[in-house]
């Protein structure tokens, strides 16, 4: 099988293999230089439809794919859709058909129930990618941030990558470790207990109890935004608490025993997660990371058009 | 190849003597390593300075959407200022015409150039659009189902032009 | 009515040790003898069982049949012919309908519906909470008397101590057992299935084993201090298992039901996100299925209950967070039973008529359990060796939620029987060959 043949949908990068993830980086070096270029659109993806339903709130990425998707000359039309609570508005089912009556290309779909992407890719003709769903997988969040990684050590074997913070409830950390992992990095995670899960070190992953280890130990870390409402729940005392005992600081990081990559998905909690001189500081990749996002999502885009829905041999189904 | 490739040079040098700025555009992938070669030959006989770049038109293609799983992309980088220059396409085989037609745009969105001249080394007929060369080094008389490729030692380890006569059609 | 003498059947009736091929004979609604040298009375029918097992009709002390208020995805009715299909002569139905069944008036309607099904014996369960709120006792003593065999707040666990004390104290007056939903809401709040190293690679929030074992142990220090009946519905961890091994070490009045699910499948199930695997409790791991099989087989799980729950064939079809909990189970119990239990040598058939039969009808004080000479002719007639292919549109259930569908498994049953009267006789006589007949419709395939 060629190894830029994604399949029909992208739902994470658990199903994909290390020679998948590669040719997505791959494929997205190119797409880096489309957006340097006057004219920062190319014709690949004309006269494809593709439609980003989202259910989330959530700038960033919905601006991001949005770029990459007029960058290569689609069709877009954004979706706000209502919550996904059974009590509101239609089922996804219902959406799912209704997508599939208007034939369209392609659908980004972010969704607050883990599984979503997978449930509407099984259900239509169309690609799905998933742009984050539930606290399942986020792929093209850990692509960037593999594509990033890249850019700065050469490679990514070998790499030791720290997650730290709410892996619990991150889609960013669970792709980081399956893309990570799968390209041979060693990945840690560490935070407080409260908010890793409870079997993640079955994930083949080292778990730190304390950031000072984590940082004597990575080459990176990716710190991940700590969500105000854990604290209401319960599952930390206080901000401060947090940010004087996991907080990334530049006094903690003078004294890691060589300089360390950081990384942030944002949108980042200044003064919690991280401090304001490590996230502006001269290791910080916060902003390639975004712009890596855009060349990552075009790349996937691209692979993913190539199997175009046979709309001729669509019978009466659904 | 050498010969060919010393008078596609002279001719290069008289068709662009009007002055300006010359940029040498290889098309990926054996285009690439066609200009390399022509570059010297010119850069010395040249008035004006000779900017090079390379252009992969994978995503300017008119059959993207037919063809799967999707080609390799390869780099395109070009001059940052094509205004008013004289831009020379460089490619290996000029068939139907499409790959100069997508080269064609794909330079439009990056400025707008003075002159577009067009060298290949072979031309094998065969045109789907109205296109032809400035420029031949050799031209060759081909049917439908044959196949014509150009061999560069950087990527084939030899030099040589192939046809393999098809099946008749 | 007819006498119906069955002959050469392999009769098992744990109730009085009894497991040969033998005659049986049933006469005015009630088993009338047992013995090779019973005779058909004049006018019998005789039923030729030869290569059939005959036993007590299966008993379930743990279905939900939706109805008043949810009949699109049950009826007592369809739910009672969902039972006699599946070997169940008796069921108790859970009161978590909508109105709940907190009062006489309403355990008289279930009761009534049930009788004007005519198939199995419907046997109400009422609310230990009026209004299922957990808040005050509901009327335990006019529930009794209009019918209701237990009482449960099932769908949802009796959170206050205070409450399951009085409730433990005050069924004691009227000997019925109080059935309790085994879960700590706080500890599973916004699971969706069991928290283990799957829900933690698909980012679903897990139910830890510690919010059922939590709830099970404060039961049974209540069942001590109180020396009431607690019956401990669907248990599905090892955790829990052993607890009750200890209390019933004590002999403190502890029962307790396994489902068919939580005895085969395990978390891995839900894979893909099949909601078809989402219950509560959760599907959990090989060692707590392998637990529960084990206790079965020992006693320590007293019976096999369904807990039925049939959801609208829609309900499923969406995201695994906000699909309903619960799968059917009637038409498949016996089967799966035979398959995981007997056929895998983990019990022998007269324990496992013993626990989908004897132990709950005897435990609840129910109709039927038992063979013996007198008592009402309550019996299934099943042929052990012969296979079916589980195709949800065939089946009696008004739901099609069920995760085996497209499934072969073993034992077809051929033959219910409540009260001496057919109540459910398989249309295609002989199916020891059902299974490789042309269908009408070609069936489900995987």
């Amino acid at each position: 099988m060629n190894a830029a043949d994604l399949g029909k949908d992208l739902v994470g990068l658990e199903p994909l293999s290390a020679a998948q993830i590669t040719a997505i980086l791959d494929t997205a070096e190119p797409f880096k230089e489309v957006s340097e270029r006057p004219i920062k659109k190319v014709p690949a993806l004309r006269g494809k439809t593709i439609v980003n339903l989202f259910f989330e709130p959530s700038t960033r990425t919905r601006i991001s794919f949005e770029f990459a998707e007029k960058r290569l000359s689609a069709d877009t039309v954004n979706v706000q859709a209502a919550g996904s609570s059974v009590s509101k508005g239609e089922t996804l089912v219902d959406t799912a058909r209704n997508l599939e009556a208007m034939r369209i290309d392609m659908v980004v779909i972010r969704h607050g129930s883990s599984g979503a992407a997978q449930f509407l890719g099984q259900r239509i003709r169309s690609n799905v990618i998933n742009a984050g769903d539930g606290t399942h997988e986020h792929p093209t969040q850990g692509l960037l941030d593999l594509l990033t990684l890249r850019d700065r050590f050469g490679k990514i074997a070998g790499l030791k990558v720290c997650i730290v913070g709410d892996v619990l409830h991150s889609r960013v950390a669970r792709s980081n470790i399956w893309g990570l992992t799968k390209l041979g990095a060693e990945v840690a995670v560490c935070g407080p207990s409260t908010l890793l899960p409870s079997h993640v070190a079955d994930l083949g992953v080292t778990v730190f109890g304390r950031v000072e280890e984590a940082i004597q130990w990575a080459d990176a870390l990716n710190v991940l935004r700590l969500q105000l409402e854990r604290m209401t729940a319960g599952f930390i005392p206080s901000l401060r608490e947090y940010n004087r005992v996991f907080g990334v600081t530049s006094e903690r990081l003078s004294r890691a025993p060589k300089d360390l990559l950081i990384l942030h998905p944002g949108p980042m909690n200044r003064g919690v997660e991280i401090d304001s001189d490590v996230a502006d500081g001269p290791h910080s990749v916060i902003l390639p990371q975004v712009t890596n996002g855009v060349a990552v999502r075009m790349a996937v885009l691209y692979l993913l058009a190539g199997g175009s829905p046979d709309w001729a041999n669509a019978g009466g189904e659904a | 190849m050498g010969r060919v490739l010393v008078r596609m040079a002279s001719e290069l040098v008289e068709q662009t003597a009007a002055g300006g700025p010359v940029v040498l555009v290889g098309i990926q992938r054996r285009g690439v390593q066609l200009a390399d070669r022509l570059a010297p030959l010119i850069e010395s006989r040249l008035n004006a300075p000779l900017k090079r770049g390379t252009l992969d038109i994978t995503l300017y293609r008119d059959d993207l959407q037919a063809i799967g799983p999707r080609p390799e992309v390869r780099e395109t980088r070009l001059p940052p200022d094509l205004n008013g220059a004289t831009v020379v396409i460089v490619d290996d085989v000029l068939f139907t015409g499409r790959t100069i037609r997508a080269a064609l745009d794909e330079i439009a969105d990056f400025g707008r150039p003075r002159r577009v001249l067009l060298a290949v080394l072979v031309d094998r007929g065969g045109r789907e659009l109205p296109i032809a060369a400035d420029i031949t080094g050799l031209a060759v008389a081909s049917a439908a189902g044959d196949h014509v490729a150009v061999l560069v030692s950087e990527l084939d380890g030899e030099d040589a032009v192939d046809l393999v006569r098809g099946a008749a059609p | 009515m007819k006498p119906i003498l069955f002959t050469n059947g392999r009769v098992v009736d744990p109730s009085q040790h009894l497991d040969e091929v033998t005659s049986l004979l049933v006469q005015d609604g009630r088993v009338a003898g047992i013995g090779l040298d019973v005779r058909a009375p004049d006018g019998a029918d005789v039923f030729d069982a030869t290569g059939l097992v005959i036993g007590p009709g299966l008993v379930d002390v743990h279905v939900h049949l939706r109805e008043p208020g949810q009949e699109d995805r049950e009826t007592i009715a369809t739910g009672a012919m969902s039972a006699v299909a599946g070997g169940f002569t008796a069921i108790c139905a859970m009161p978590n309908t909508d109105p709940v069944i907190d009062n006489q008036g309403a355990v008289g309607f279930v009761k009534a519906k049930g009788e004007a099904a005519g198939l199995a014996r419907v046997y109400p369960i009422g609310c230990v909470s009026v209004g299922q709120r957990g808040e005050r006792l509901a009327e335990f003593g006019e529930m009794a008397a209009a019918g209701a065999v237990a009482v449960s707040d099932d769908g949802q666990p009796v959170m206050s101590s205070h409450l399951m004390r009085t409730a433990l104290e005050y069924a004691r007056t009227f000997g019925i057992p109080v059935a309790d939903h085994c879960e700590d809401l706080p500890l599973a709040a916004g699971g969706a299935m069991h928290e283990g190293i799957v829900s933690t690679r698909l980012g679903l929030k897990g139910i830890p084993a510690a919010a059922e074992e939590i709830h099970v142990a404060r039961d049974i220090i209540l069942a001590g201090l109180t020396g009431g009946h607690v019956h401990l519905c669907h248990m599905s961890t090892r955790g829990s298992v052993e607890l009750i091994r200890r209390a019933k070490d004590q002999g403190l009045r502890v029962t307790a039901e396994a489902a068919p699910h939580h005895f085969t499948l395990t978390h891995e199930r839900c894979e893909g996100y099949d909601t078809s695997a989402k219950m509560n409790p959760p599907l959990r791991e090989a060692e707590d299925r392998d637990a529960i099989r084990a206790a079965l087989a020992d006693g320590t799980l007293d019976c096999i209950a369904t807990d039925h729950a049939p959801h609208h064939y829609d309900a499923k079809e969406r995201e695994f967070d906000d699909a309903p909990n619960g799968i059917i189970g009637l038409e498949t119990a016996l089967s799966l039973a035979l398959r995981e239990l007997v056929l895998s040598g983990r019990m022998t058939l007269p324990t496992l008529f013993e626990r989908m039969s004897c132990a709950p009808a005897r435990l609840w004080h129910l109709a039927g359990g038992t063979l013996r000479r007198g008592s009402v002719a309550d019996l299934v007639v099943f042929d052990p060796g012969a296979e079916w292919t589980v195709d949800p549109s065939r089946l009696r259930s008004k739901s099609r939620n069920t995760p085996w569908a497209g499934e072969t498994l073993p034992g077809v049953v051929h033959a219910t029987f409540v009260g001496g009267r057919p109540v459910f006789v398989r249309s295609e006589p002989g199916s020891r060959k059902a299974h490789r007949r042309p269908r009408p419709h070609p069936p489900a395939t995987g």
